[in-house]
This record gives structure tokens, sequence and C-alpha cells, in this order.
């Protein structure tokens, strides 16, 4: 099989490039494990939340000039200020080019609720999620939380509690469908995703709308929790429309409806551009000649090799199992690159879960180009990008979203330029 | 006031719980325990069956000292067969009434004594030997049958021994003691630390507490105070003034992520490290190692890289599979030994039960200290305990702990299985495992309550609402020890943020504490992860961190 890339890893990473290259007529596949870190989004992309000494961030732009100061390694300061911040303004054109409505800008960072009912700097919010522009007051007087009855993946008190604290009036109230019930006879349904398959039938969409208009008088705004428009999209818009309100979602513990969202219109957007999406497979092992990875091999595929110009890495970190950890070694288990750890085990973690924890730092190292090196050889057309890249803390930084989409539109922008240079065609 | 008023609702609206309400200040007990291990609530239940009034005073939660930290084993006492006489027969002794009275909290595994090829094959018939002088029914089997009858083993081995070695879940033991103890009166404060003994003249009348969770310091008074607390009792001494050598000695064991093997393996040698695997429940327990420790360590309890190390290698030795099989936690306990009484050096080691009458060996009466002795003799050292707290009352009743059952080990099983049968058969078998006849609590869940909290452990919303009304939990580390929500493979990861909800909206406590509790809660099991973080159990580490810090901005407690 030949292509003109061959993108390893169906994540967030994985797939903008995989966007970016197709919509320049690139021929692309994905090789994809499975799901990804992108079934946990919050309903927002951080870029820039926290330096890592902890201060925190209300202008990405501007901050990303101290943080360039303090991490060498750090993706962002690979790709320096400059092109940190023409990629920041080509993301957020990016989203909107395929489609996606986000609120946000790189500018200033906005305030989104977590599960816990607490406001959080991020960069970007989907439409349908609750946004702030400050953390000391909400936009709205009264609102009234709706939860599912028995739906324990969403504790609304948490939230009401909390926006209470910000002055606000808010009311919680839990409501039931007779389809809900289905579901719970299974002990372990009772999940946003099957949820949402409930609420989404239009005649339980009417009961709920029905609902949420008794319920709601002197409302100013109708929050529900994120269990809903798994299979369409203007499920909200829809309920806002009906009901005469505006209504907003909060983020649940997972399973992750927008995340799930996100990852299917991610790959239907690709698949729609020509690209390849290979679901359930992942790469064994690859031929390397002249410092070039001539072809990988699959799972699947066994002996039918993928043939490229040009190969991208961007199989996440230990969760998605971009990185193996053993009792004395951390490492990339395809090409086995060079990965930046500390050698003695003991010095991974702290014993605060909420410390800054060594090994989420660690990653592939690559040149400043974010092409893979093994050993001393540089595999010049073999790109590494998103979470599997050392030298950044995704959580504390609040950078996890920023690193995987700049890394990923910046090697497309290499490839593509690379490629009319070779100008190669197969 | 405001506090009040919320307390007074709760009352009402009948939420408040018998465990929540005060003691009454002017009362005076007949006995004051000190310390909530298998001791104290085996104290509580034998003082409160022979009529006694009852307090027991315990600064965290039940069995959260050396109780729950060990290997969970029925000892059969084999393992002491050899070297210690006296405790081997007080083992089996033992082993044969908690089978009895406790069988909720026990497997009949039985256990394999197997010799290694680096072994001496001589060892096993000394040992099979002083195991039958010792009352326990040993049987020297065809290595191969051992292999058989176990297929975890090490297929090498050259010799193996049957024993009636067992496991035991000392959680639920603890509970089940205490739950009889209140059955008969007895009143059981947690998060309670004694802070000081009241004396007056050459007796000790009470005890000073504070209240954690309250945040109140209260005095209570009583005839007689015991001290069962363990390892801290050398500390809870000096408060009268008086000495006791405690020789600290830490354990480490790891927890692997499903059960590998379905009966007790033990190496047939001398007691060294690392040579016992015990089921128990969903797991495998490796351990221990054995290393002398400061006292001011003894609340301080890291499992080291070394340590883990030592047990993964020694483990491999009995059951080669752990080499690949996920570890999930480790942790480690404090044996209290201590150290004979003239010996001012602390070698002279007694690992037998140790009984001192404050009155006769310090001069000070109404105060008496139990100690040493291991889970397998709780019973025994509560006995001995309550005997003399009931000389220095002057009161004659027997003790009635070693035939009359404990609460869960009461009825059949198939009785109780029926009697719940509207529970899905997995939460059924899963709440009979852990609350034995108590599971019959069950029977009226809704649809709602049979909603999981805890897929991998099966812990549904009815047996959440079952403990917070009825088993004493204050804390999410309390429900897990009577649900084991987050001791599965997962470790917490979404039912822990789910309990804390139902905590939430039970009124045990408002969101902020909920989410005090539910920070605390994840670095509580923290602690017992990163000892062994890599492969699988660092994915879910990445991922624990990942929802509870990036998707739900929770904050660490800044207490």
């Amino acid at each position: 099989m030949k292509f003109d890339s061959v993108i390893i890893g169906g994540g967030l990473a994985g797939l903008v490039c995989g966007i970016k290259l197709s919509q320049q007529g690139h021929r692309c596949v994905i090789i994809s494990s499975g799901q990804s870190a992108l079934h946990f989004l919050s309903g927002s992309f951080d870029l820039l939340n926290r330096l890592p000494d902890g201060t925190p961030v209300d202008h990405p732009l501007t901050a990303v000039k101290e943080l360039i100061k303090m991490e060498p390694e750090h993706p962002y300061t690979k790709l320096g200020e400059i092109r940190f911040e023409e990629l920041v303004a080509e993301a957020e054109q990016f989203f909107s080019g395929i489609g996606i409505e986000l609120a946000g800008s790189a500018t200033r960072n906005h305030f989104r609720v977590t599960p816990m009912g607490t406001l959080k700097r991020t960069w970007l919010t989907l439409a349908d999620f609750v946004t702030c522009e400050n953390d000391i007051q909400l936009p709205w007087k009264q609102l009234t939380i709706f939860n599912p009855a028995g739906f324990l993946d969403f504790y609304p008190h948490f939230v009401a509690d909390e926006f209470r604290k910000l002055g606000a009036t808010c009311e919680v109230h839990e409501f039931n469908l007779p389809d809900l019930d289905i579901l719970r006879r299974n002990p372990s349904e009772l999940r946003s995703t099957n949820i949402a398959r409930i609420l989404d039938k239009p005649d339980n969409r009417e009961h709920l709308c029905r609902i949420l208009i008794r319920e709601s008088s002197g409302t100013d705004a109708i929050l529900l929790p994120a269990c809903l428009g798994l299979d369409q999209p203007d499920t909200v818009r829809i309920i806002e429309e009906r009901v005469g309100k505006p209504v907003y979602l909060i983020p649940t513990i997972p399973p992750s409806i927008a995340g799930i969202g996100m990852q299917q219109f991610l790959r239907n957007t690709f698949q729609k551009l020509g690209g390849v999406y290979m679901m359930g497979d992942h790469v064994m092992n690859a031929d390397i000649e002249n410092h070039r990875v001539k072809r990988v091999y699959s799972y699947n595929h066994g002996d039918i090799p993928f043939e490229a110009n040009h190969f991208v890495l961007a199989t996440g970190s230990y969760f998605s199992r971009g990185l193996t950890a053993t009792r004395d070694r951390v490492y990339e288990p395809v090409f086995n690159l060079n990965v930046s750890y500390l050698k003695e085990r003991q010095e991974w973690y702290t014993g605060n879960i909420f410390d800054a924890q060594a090994y989420q730092q660690f990653g592939v190292s690559t040149s400043l180009d974010f092409q893979a090196v093994t050993g001393d050889t540089l595999l010049s057309n073999l790109y590494v990008g998103g979470a599997i890249l050392e030298g950044f803390n995704p959580i504390k930084e609040g950078s996890g979203g920023g690193v995987s989409i700049l890394t990923a539109l910046d090697i497309a922008g290499k490839i593509l330029k690379d490629q009319s240079v070779w100008n190669c065609s197969i | 006031m405001q506090s009040f008023v919320l307390l007074f609702s709760l009352y009402r609206e009948n939420k408040i719980y018998p465990d929540m309400q005060n003691h009454e200040p002017n009362k005076v007990y007949d006995v004051i325990i000190v310390g909530g291990g298998a001791t104290g609530a085996g104290i509580a239940r034998d003082c409160a069956r022979r009529g006694l009034r009852v307090i027991l005073v315990e600064r965290k939660d039940m069995a959260t000292g050396a109780t729950g930290r060990n290997h969970g084993l029925l000892h059969s006492g084999a393992r002491y067969a050899v070297t210690d006489r006296e405790s081997a027969e007080e083992c089996i002794k033992e082993n044969k009434i908690l089978k009895n009275i406790a069988s909720h909290c026990v497997e009949e595994t039985e256990g394999l004594f197997v010799t290694l090829p680096e072994d001496d094959l001589a060892y096993q018939n000394r040992f099979a030997e002083a195991c039958r002088a010792a009352g326990i029914d040993a049987e020297i089997i065809d290595p191969k049958e051992a292999v058989r009858m176990e297929p975890s083993v090490h297929p090498d081995i050259i010799g193996a021994v049957k024993v009636p070695d067992g496991s035991i879940d000392p959680f639920r033991l603890t509970i089940s003691n205490v739950m009889d103890a209140k059955e008969h009166g007895a009143l059981i404060l947690t998060y309670h630390e004694v802070t000081g003994l009241i004396l007056e003249q050459a007796r000790v009348t009470g005890v000073k507490v504070y209240d954690h969770l309250q945040k109140e310091t209260k005095e209570i008074r009583g005839t007689v105070i015991v001290n069962a607390g363990g390892i801290w009792g050398q500390y809870i001494s000096t408060f009268a003034g008086i000495k006791i050598s405690m020789l600290p000695a830490k354990g480490a064991l790891l927890i692997f992520g499903h059960r590998v093997n379905n009966m007790v393996l033990n190496r047939c040698r001398k007691p060294a490290d690392a040579d016992i695997l015990v089921p128990g429940d969903t797991i495998s327990l490796i351990g221990t190692t054995s290393s002398n420790i400061p006292y001011d360590q003894i609340d301080n309890m890291m499992v080291t890289p070394q340590e883990v190390d030592l047990l993964i290698r020694e483990g491999e030795k009995l059951a080669p599979c752990l080499a690949y099989t996920r570890i999930l936690r480790a942790y480690a306990g404090v044996r209290p030994l201590v150290a004979a009484d003239n010996d001012s050096t602390g070698r002279n080691v007694s690992r037998g039960i140790v009984l001192l009458d404050h009155a006769e060996r310090d001069g000070l009466e109404g105060y008496i200290t139990i100690t040493g002795g291991k889970l397998m003799t709780y019973r025994l050292m509560a006995e001995w305990a309550t005997d003399l707290v009931c000389k220095k009352l002057n009161i004659e009743a027997r003790c009635t702990t070693a035939e009359e059952k404990l609460p869960g080990s009461r009825e059949t099983m198939e009785e109780i299985n029926q009697r719940i049968s509207s529970l899905p058969a997995t939460a059924r078998k899963s709440a009979i495992y852990r609350h034995g006849d108590r599971a019959q609590k069950l029977a009226e869940n809704t649809l709602q309550d049979n909603s999981l909290v805890c897929e991998c452990e099966e812990v549904s919303v009815g047996e959440v609402k079952y403990a917070l009304e009825e088993l004493n939990v204050k804390k999410l580390v309390d429900l897990r020890r009577r649900t084991r929500v987050g001791m599965g493979t997962c470790q917490g990861e979404l039912c822990a943020c789910r309990a804390s909800g139902l905590m939430g909206s039970s009124g045990i406590y408002c969101t902020k504490r909920a989410k005090q509790d539910l920070s605390a809660f994840l670095n509580e099991r923290w602690k017992g992860i990163y000892p062994v973080a890599w492969g699988d159990t660092l994915r879910e580490c990445e991922y624990t961190s990942w929802i509870y810090e990036s998707v739900c901005g929770l904050k660490p407690n800044q207490e």
C-alpha cells in the first residue's frame, strides 16, 4: 500500500494532521489502535493555563515567551514564539473551516465549568458548553441544573454549590423518563453514552423539553450534564428553541459525549477528504534505510507494508501505549526512538498525586523540527507529534490540547513543504 | 448554631446514624478501649457480650493499623510449627474457631508448603512432624499432585505439604466484631484520637480524646482503660508515664491485579522474606519483607523500590506467573513486637501475646495493655484482656466469643441468596461474599439501587447505602474497607467520584468536604500505587490524573 503519508495514531494529533494534509490533496492513511484520549475530552481544548512555576496564564500568546525561557525541550519552545502564534491562528481557523463551532481565543483564556462546578481556564470550548469570561461572576443570576435520576457520573450539587458561591441562585432538579428504566435493568448501563441514545430519540427529547419548560420558570439558563447529542450534534439547539431559554452542557466523568462526537466528526471529515482510516490496527515494526523510514508493517496487514514518503508518529503517551514503562525504563515501542526519562524509578513520582510528576514529562526526544531520533540517527522523514513528545506537563500546564493541535499542524506544514520540494508523485 | 440546626434537621429526617451521636458526657463506662484494630474490636465485642458498658475510641477508621496491613492469612499455625510451638498451637485452635464463628470472612482455601530445588528437602520431614505435634493436620503430598491442585505453583517444586491454611478478610472481621459489640450496647467512636490519659492519684480514670471530624476535645470517663493500640500503644502509655518498649518491624506486601492462586503458597523453610502468597477475594498478595524501623517512622510507611524488587524476585519463585501479572499496589504494616521487660537491648523479642496489668507492673490501677500477638489470635487476646477487665471490675461472666457466631456468619448463604434474588446474579454473589447473611439488607433494592458504583468489584448503590447507614462510614476510605469500592483494578478511578456524590447526597457531609474527601482518597490510593507504577498501572495513573485534575479540576487539600 502506497501513500504520501502514513500517520500512526488516530487521536487528536493524528486526525488534525491527516485532515490538513488531505485538504491539500495529500494521500494519507491513519492507522489507529482504537479509542484515544479524545474520549475524555472536557468539551474544551487547553493551550496554556499555567506556567511550569504555577503562575496562572490569562494571555497565552504573551505567556509563551516566559514558558520558552523555562522549558528548553517544550514542544512550544521548539516551535518558537512566532510560529506558535501563527499556528494558534491557523488552529482557530482550522476548526471553524471544517465546521466545528468553538468559543474562545488565544489572546485571552476564558473559563469552562468542570464536573466539580469549579471554573477552569481554557482556550477553545465547544459551543454547547458553559463558558465564562472570568472566574468571579457567572453570566446568569438564576440557573437550574437538570439531572437524570440515578445518573452517578454527574453530581449536580457539586456544581450548584460552586455557582452559589459566585452569587447565582442555582436549583437542582432530578428528572426521569420511562425509557431510562430500560437502562436501569442493567446495573452498569446508566452512563452518559447510553442516556444520550435514549434522550436523542425525538419522542424522549420532546418529553424532556416539556419537563424543562414546566420546571424552569424564572430560570435564566438551563444546565444539563453532557449526556445528550451523541448522534445528533444539534440536539442542544433543538431543545433551546423548543424551551425558549439558553441551554448549556456541563462535562461529566467519562465517557465524554463531546469527545466521542469530536473523534467521530474529525474522522468523518478526514475520510470525506479521501483519507483512509484503519481502525483497530497497530504498527508492529518498520524498515529503515539511509536514515529514512521506508515502510511500516501492521498487525492486521502482516507482510503487506505501508509505504510512504513521510511518516507521522502520534501514538499518544502511556495510556494510549505510545510510551511503555517497565520497572527500569521507558521506551517507544514502534521505532525504539530516543526517549528522555529519569533512570531511577523512584524519581518518576512524588508521594503526592497532585504534585507535578516527573513521569508526565517523559517522552520522545526530537529535533527542533519534530523529526525522530533513534540512537545517533536522525530519521528525517519521521515526524513525532502530540502527547508522546517530551518536555511538557499537559496536566499542570493545561497544554495537552494545544500541543497536539499545534504540533500536528506544524508537522503537516513541514510535510507539505517537503513534498513540494521533492515533488514526488506515486 | 448553624451546624446544630443542620444536625437537628438530619435527626428529624432520620438521616442521622447512631454512630454520629455523641457519648453522654457524664457517663462512666466500665471499660474504655483504645484502638480499633481487630484486637480492640474483639475486646469491645467480648466486653459487651459480658454485659459491660463499653466505649471504643480509634484515631482513624477501624482496621487501619497492622490489622488491615498484613497478608489476610488464616494461619494454620504451620508457619510457626518448627520455630514457635506455642504460637502454632494458638493458631490452629483459633483457625478452627474462626472458620466457625466468622465463616463469611474466611475462605477455606487450604495451603501448600512447597520445597524449591534451592531449598533443603530434609526440612520437610521436620516441618511435618512439628505440625503434627502442634495439632496441625499436615500431609506430605507428591509434588506433581500439588501442581495439579494449584497450577500457579512453580512446576519444579521437589516437595509439598498440604495444611489447613486459608484466607481471612481483616476488614470484614473487624467490622463484624464491631457490629456484634454495637448490638450488645457498645459505643464505637472512630476518628477520635487519644490525646491524654486522665490520672487521679494512682489510677487512670479516663481518656482525653480529640474528635477529628467535629474538631473538638472531649473527656471520657471509665473504670478500666484497655490499651489495644498495637504499635501505637507505646505512645499512648507515655501519657501515664509508663514505658513499654515496642520494636517496630516493617513488613511490605504487594497486591496483584487478579487472583493467581487458589491455595495459600508458602516456602517450606524457616520463615523468611516474601515467602507467602495468599489469595483473597479478587486478588493475590505476596509478602512480606521485614525490617526494623525507628519508632518515629511508624506513621510513615512507604514501600521502597528495593522492597518491591525483592518481593517480585522471591514471589516469582513461588508462582512464576507473578513475573508478568499486573501489580495493583504496595503497602506496609508494622508488627507490634514487644521487648521483654528486663531486656534493655530490645533483642529479646516476644512474638506471643503480651498482657500487662499496669497495677502490678507499674503501680497504676485502671489501666491494662494488650499487645504482641497476631491477627489470628485477636479473639484470644480479647478474651485474655476481657478476663482481666472483669477481674478488676469483680464481675463473673463467661466468655462466649469462641462459640457465638459473628453477624454475617449466622445463616446459610443459600437462604440469603434466595432472599435477595431480585439482585443481578454477580452483584448478589459479591454482596454475599462481602456481607454474609447481612446481604439480605439489599433485598429491598430498587432498580436505581442496583446501579453499579464500582464495576471492578460489583458494588451497587444499595450496598453503598447500606454501608453508609449501618457500618459506621465517615469517609471514602472507610467505605472502601466496607465494600471494596476503589479496591479493584482501577483503584478508584470513576467509582470514587460516584461514591463521594452518594455520600454527599446521603447527608454525611457537604459538597466542600466531599471534594476534600475525594482528594484525600485519591492520594491515599496513590501512596500504594506509585511504588509499583509502571506498565498498565502507570497507564491507569495517567488516566486518573487526566480525569480528576484536568477534566474535573480537582485540587489537593489545603489542610
